[in-house]
């Protein structure tokens, strides 16, 4: 059961604003969700490695050499709010 | 015979033989798109930027697709044309770069044709997920046409374009080609580099074609496979060419059928079919045995775990800094950041976040991600074991054919229409859906072959055996 | 200091790999350049790009490892360490969590109550983050703009053992660490340009208690002195807290030059929940004995056993093989030298005096000075065998110091040989001493002394080619 305390935790965690309704809505369905995936308890893995990566791939490396960056043009097209050449945030409020 | 109903091998002998003009065959599918896709609704954003007058003139002569028209899921990307992974927070995204596969595309002389609809950042078996629209299935318009490629599933069934480019996570290339009645190839995890795909679950995903028939299968995977320097799990081996595999004999490959897969409760007309197309693959000489395989619902399980964490990580950077989305009027960064991420992400998206943030979050992560990683061994092992006895092990590619849109509205009802395509996407191998029937209300069927890793050759030789025996006739969906 | 409590300081230091690329893509590492030149869509965390590995920054990490006695590992992975801030534009951090590349290691520092092991818990390999330039205070700031320049310069955290007493200790512990990484020129370890960083934590507990009392973590110490004074003033505080029976508060404390104390920084830290899980993108580390071996073999004296060898091979005197071992460039100048002039106290005179004067008035890196050892000895050698005087000696080390050219070419050029012609000596001689009547009248009279004065004016008279010992003696002769 992942009740509504823990959902909001969740949220903020994952940086998501949260309605009232999505809260509770989410909170039900992550529940079952959960009891679902709580299927694995059924196999028993206690001696079992875990896979991160599925194919036999190691050491896979680049030279330490420079390439051209991009264009600054193209560094800031996309920016939702740019100056001085640099991405603009708004204030950084730490709240209590 | 129509020229947008050619397959891609086809249209590149004409082309090779002189027989017609490229200009000719992307006037045929851009008229067949015009009249179609304003009822399919499978693109997004259609690529306005070549112009089929000047293609004569360009020289495809010694390129390997000729110039011949391609269309590519709207999470790969391409340089200057919006990406948008049909979400709201990347409506406005324009890449400055190009995935691998489009380099690799454009490098044999492709054309692409645009981008195609999907759920929101692959995210969905149904493409209702988008944030744009829902694509409707070509073989019934009140059909979803499965997802997440949904977009890229429904142009090729509609001969909008003769392949195109998915990418499936798990299953998101293989159930909306079985809804649609095509080819859809899932490779091995590091045949096909990752580098442009944005990112679902970066253990998991892998780019693939689908097609009309499994010929063009393996023309695109001549194209598309092989390493590249940017994705470090992109494996660096020698891949044969597929198109030499291309025969019509499954003598004597050993095919197995796990017990496990046909206990699960399915579609009947859909187990009907399979059995059907076993029954016909032991006649041309395939031996088909029993086998026993862990269960898929582990699979699954373990798929909503280690996909949904992958997610939560992957789809962080949308924070409305550096490009997409942000929110308007938020006046400290904390609200910007999280009024972006509500305004920009669907439900779906949210939901998946919630959960891979949950199983990761403190104290959770043993209990769920690393027994998820565990079962993932048992798995892929499993697998392992039985690849050294046997070529291939068969499936249905989905419990049901398409369902309707709007249908299902409780996601672990959503999650299971993937049950029989997650487990391949868990132990990294590849696996094809090739139709192979249809049910009574004329909606495809898909059938799902498994093989070992980096064996997409047999995948193929199969495929195109199990095609050319069952000689389905796929006509055009009607749409009207 | 103190007997009732024992100070316990941890060190986190991150060192700034000095590779000419980034970690995980080939943008440049350069300080200083124009905000955001020198990002890609890898660094800038474009949706699909992936990162692939810088090799020397895993060799860097693994001679750091070396020269700071850690275990190897034979396997390491990256992990992804997840946080949402502006600087950070993938929102997680590639790090490593439980598979450092190096761990369990020591340094010795010597301090005025001896010498003292300090153990390294381990030491990882990471990505650095982005710049952030707030419009005014942070406080009071209506925003900040974000350059990416520095995010993905590859960085080493070197973890320390909660072994260090007392801040002097944490300074030694420092210096050494810093001395290190120059010695193997794997950091240029400049703390303004931010190449190296230092947090520490530090409590206090009764003298024989076991049991760790509340720690307290100190940021945003510019200067080791800086860390030394907010270790200091901690202390005191800590101290006199428990002394009024007040608790410890588990918190991080900004240290504030301009007031000279630490201010908490309660509130404005988030919850640590950091989700690590394995890096998808990036595929296992494996470092077999040849690879460690090789690394090995690269691995150059350091500086404490530079230190001991300069004093028993060269006899140096302690301070002298302080100073000229504080650098590597520096003992290696110095052993070019000795090399070809055996006399090293002299060599090591003329470093510490001239050489450290020019450098520290230039503020110049000692690789970017023309001298060489071999000049320098050749000079050396032209002093002994009179060619030029000691203090002539000056004006040709600077001229070799700007220049590198040849000191025989740089007398013969500027005329400075030294005047060691008996009959030139005796004519000036003479001259001096008619024209100063009244001081050989005090030199006759037993005023010593004032020959000095009259060797000068030779001196002054040949602008100070004269051979002075030939000059002295030649006086006394005269004036008995």
């Amino acid at each position: 059961m992942i009740n509504e305390e823990e959902v909001r935790y969740i949220a903020d965690l994952a940086s998501l604003k949260l309605s009232k309704k999505e809260v509770e809505m989410f909170s039900k369905q992550l529940s079952d969700i959960v009891d679902y995936v709580e299927k694995l308890d059924e196999l028993d893995t206690k001696d079992i490695v875990p896979t991160a990566y599925t194919i036999p791939v190691k050491n896979v490396f680049r030279e330490d050499k420079v390439k051209g960056s991009l264009s600054l043009e193209k560094v800031l097209k996309n920016a939702p709010e740019k100056q001085a050449d640099q991405f603009r945030v708004p204030k950084i409020i730490e709240e209590d | 015979m129509k020229l947008y109903k050619c397959s891609l091998t086809e249209l590149k002998n004409m082309i090779e033989e002189k027989r017609v003009k490229l200009q000719d065959i992307h006037e045929s599918i851009s008229y067949r798109t015009t009249s179609t896709d304003p009822k399919i609704k499978a693109y997004v954003n259609k690529n306005e930027a070549y112009n089929i007058d000047e293609l004569d003139q360009k020289d495809y002569k010694d390129t390997y697709l000729k110039g011949l028209p391609i269309a590519i899921k709207d999470n790969i990307s391409i340089e200057d044309i919006n990406t948008t992974c049909s979400s709201k927070m990347l409506e406005e995204y324009i890449p400055p770069y190009n995935a691998t596969v489009v380099e690799k595309i454009k490098e044999a002389g492709g054309i692409i044709t645009g981008k195609t609809n999907m759920d929101e950042y692959a995210m969905g078996s149904s493409t209702e997920n988008s944030a744009f629209f829902p694509t409707v299935n070509p073989w019934g318009k009140n059909r979803v046409p499965g997802g997440s490629s949904g977009g890229s599933a429904a142009a090729v069934a509609a001969g909008m374009v003769p392949v195109s480019l998915g990418s499936d996570t798990g299953g998101s290339i293989r159930q909306p080609a079985s809804f649609c009645g095509v080819v859809g190839l899932k490779p091995t995890y590091g045949a096909v580099s990752r580098y442009g795909l944005v990112a679902f679950a970066s253990s998991l995903d892998q780019i693939g074609p689908l097609a009309r028939n499994v010929e063009d299968i393996a023309l695109m995977m001549n194209v598309i496979t092989g390493r590249d320097e940017k994705d470090s799990t992109c494996v660096n081996r020698e891949y044969p060419d597929f198109t030499e595999y291309l025969k019509n004999d499954v003598t004597d490959m050993k095919i197995g059928i796990p017990d496990q897969y046909f206990d699960i409760e399915f579609d009947q007309e859909v187990r009907e079919s399979v059995l059907n197309a076993v029954e016909k693959l032991k006649k041309a000489g395939a031996k088909i045995e029993r086998v026993s395989l862990t269960g898929a619902e582990y699979a699954l399980a373990a798929y909503y775990i280690i996909a949904t964490a992958e997610a939560s990580s992957n789809l962080a950077r949308y924070d409305g800094v550096r490009y997409g989305l942000r929110a308007a009027g938020a006046d400290n960064l904390e609200k910007m950041f999280t009024e972006t991420r509500q305004q920009g992400f669907g439900e779906e998206v949210k939901r998946r976040i919630m959960l891979g943030t949950y199983v990761l979050s403190s104290g959770y992560y043993d209990d769920f991600y690393l027994k998820a990683q565990k079962v993932r061994t048992l798995i892929k092992n499993d697998f392992d074991q039985l690849f050294a006895d046997y070529d291939l092990i068969l499936s249905p590619t989905t419990p049901t054919t398409a369902f309707k849109i709007g249908e299902k509205r409780d996601p672990l009802k959503m999650y299971a229409a993937d049950i029989f395509t997650v487990p391949v996407n868990i132990a990294g191998i590849p696996a094809i859906s090739v139709p192979c029937g249809f049910d009574q209300k004329g909606l495809p069927i898909g059938l799902q072959l498994m093989g070992a890793h980096f064996k997409e050759e047999k995948l193929i030789q199969a495929a195109f055996s199990l095609e050319k025996i069952l000689n389905l006739d796929i006509k055009y969906p009607a749409l009207k | 200091m103190d007997d009732k409590y024992e100070t316990i300081i941890g060190l986190e230091v991150h060192a700034q790999l000095d590779t000419e690329s980034k970690i995980f893509c080939s943008c440049s590492t350069e300080f200083g350049s124009e905000p955001n030149t020198n990002t890609c869509p890898v660094c800038l965390g474009l949706p699909g790009t992936l990162p692939v590995l810088n090799k020397k920054a895993v060799d860097y990490l693994i001679i750091t490892g070396l020269a700071l006695n850690c275990e190897i590992a034979s396997y390491s992975k990256f992990d992804r360490k997840n946080y949402f801030y502006p600087d950070l534009p993938k929102a997680y951090q590639i790090s490593q969590f439980d598979l450092p590349l190096a761990k369990n290691g020591y340094i010795k520092v010597e301090t005025e109550e001896g010498i003292h092991r300090i153990g390294i818990t381990r030491i990882h390999l990471e990505e650095d983050a982005g710049k952030l330039i707030h419009e005014g205070s942070i406080d009071q700031s209506s925003g900040s703009l974000v350059d990416y320049n520095r995010t993905g310069v590859p960085l080493a955290e070197i973890v320390s053992e909660p072994d260090i007493r007392t801040p002097e200790q944490a300074r030694e512990y420092l210096n050494y660490l810093k001395k290190t990484l120059e010695y193997l020129k794997v950091s240029d370890c400049n703390m303004e340009e931010g190449s190296l960083r230092c947090d520490a934590n530090i409590s206090l507990r009764l003298h024989g208690n076991k049991k760790f009392g509340t720690k307290v973590e100190l940021k945003n110490m510019n200067s080791f002195k800086a860390i030394e004074k907010a270790l200091a003033y901690e202390q005191k505080r800590q101290r006199k807290m428990l002394e009024n029976d007040k608790k410890i508060v588990q918190e991080t404390r900004t240290w504030d030059e301009s007031k000279s104390k630490t201010i908490s920084m309660r509130g404005k830290e988030e919850a640590n929940d950091y989700r690590y899980f394995p890096e998808p993108d990036l595929v296992p580390l494996e470092i077999d004995e040849r690879w460690k071996k090789d690394i090995e073999d690269r691995l150059p004296e350091l500086p404490a056993v530079k230190r001991k060898r300069f004093i028993d091979e060269y006899n140096l005197p302690e301070y002298d093989a302080d100073v000229i071992t504080d650098s590597r460039d520096l003992a290696d100048f110095f052993e070019d030298s000795v090399s070809e002039y055996k006399d090293a106290k002299v060599v090591s005179n003329w470093i510490m005096g001239e050489f450290l004067r020019l450098i520290n008035e230039e503020k110049m890196a000692i690789e970017d000075t023309k001298i060489t050892g071999q000049l320098l000895a050749k000079m050396l050698k032209m002093i002994d065998q009179d060619v030029i005087s000691s203090k002539i000696a000056k004006t040709v080390f600077e001229e070799i110091f700007y220049t590198g050219k040849d000191p025989e070419e740089i007398v013969k050029e500027k005329g400075l040989k030294q005047i060691s012609d008996q009959d030139e000596l005796e004519s000036l001689v003479e001259k001096i001493i008619d024209e100063n009547p009244s001081v050989i009248e005090d030199i006759k009279n037993g005023k010593d002394k004032a020959v000095g004065y009259l060797v000068g004016q030779v001196m002054k008279e040949t602008k100070g080619k004269a051979n002075p010992q030939m000059v002295n003696k030649m006086f006394k002769e005269k004036i008995k």
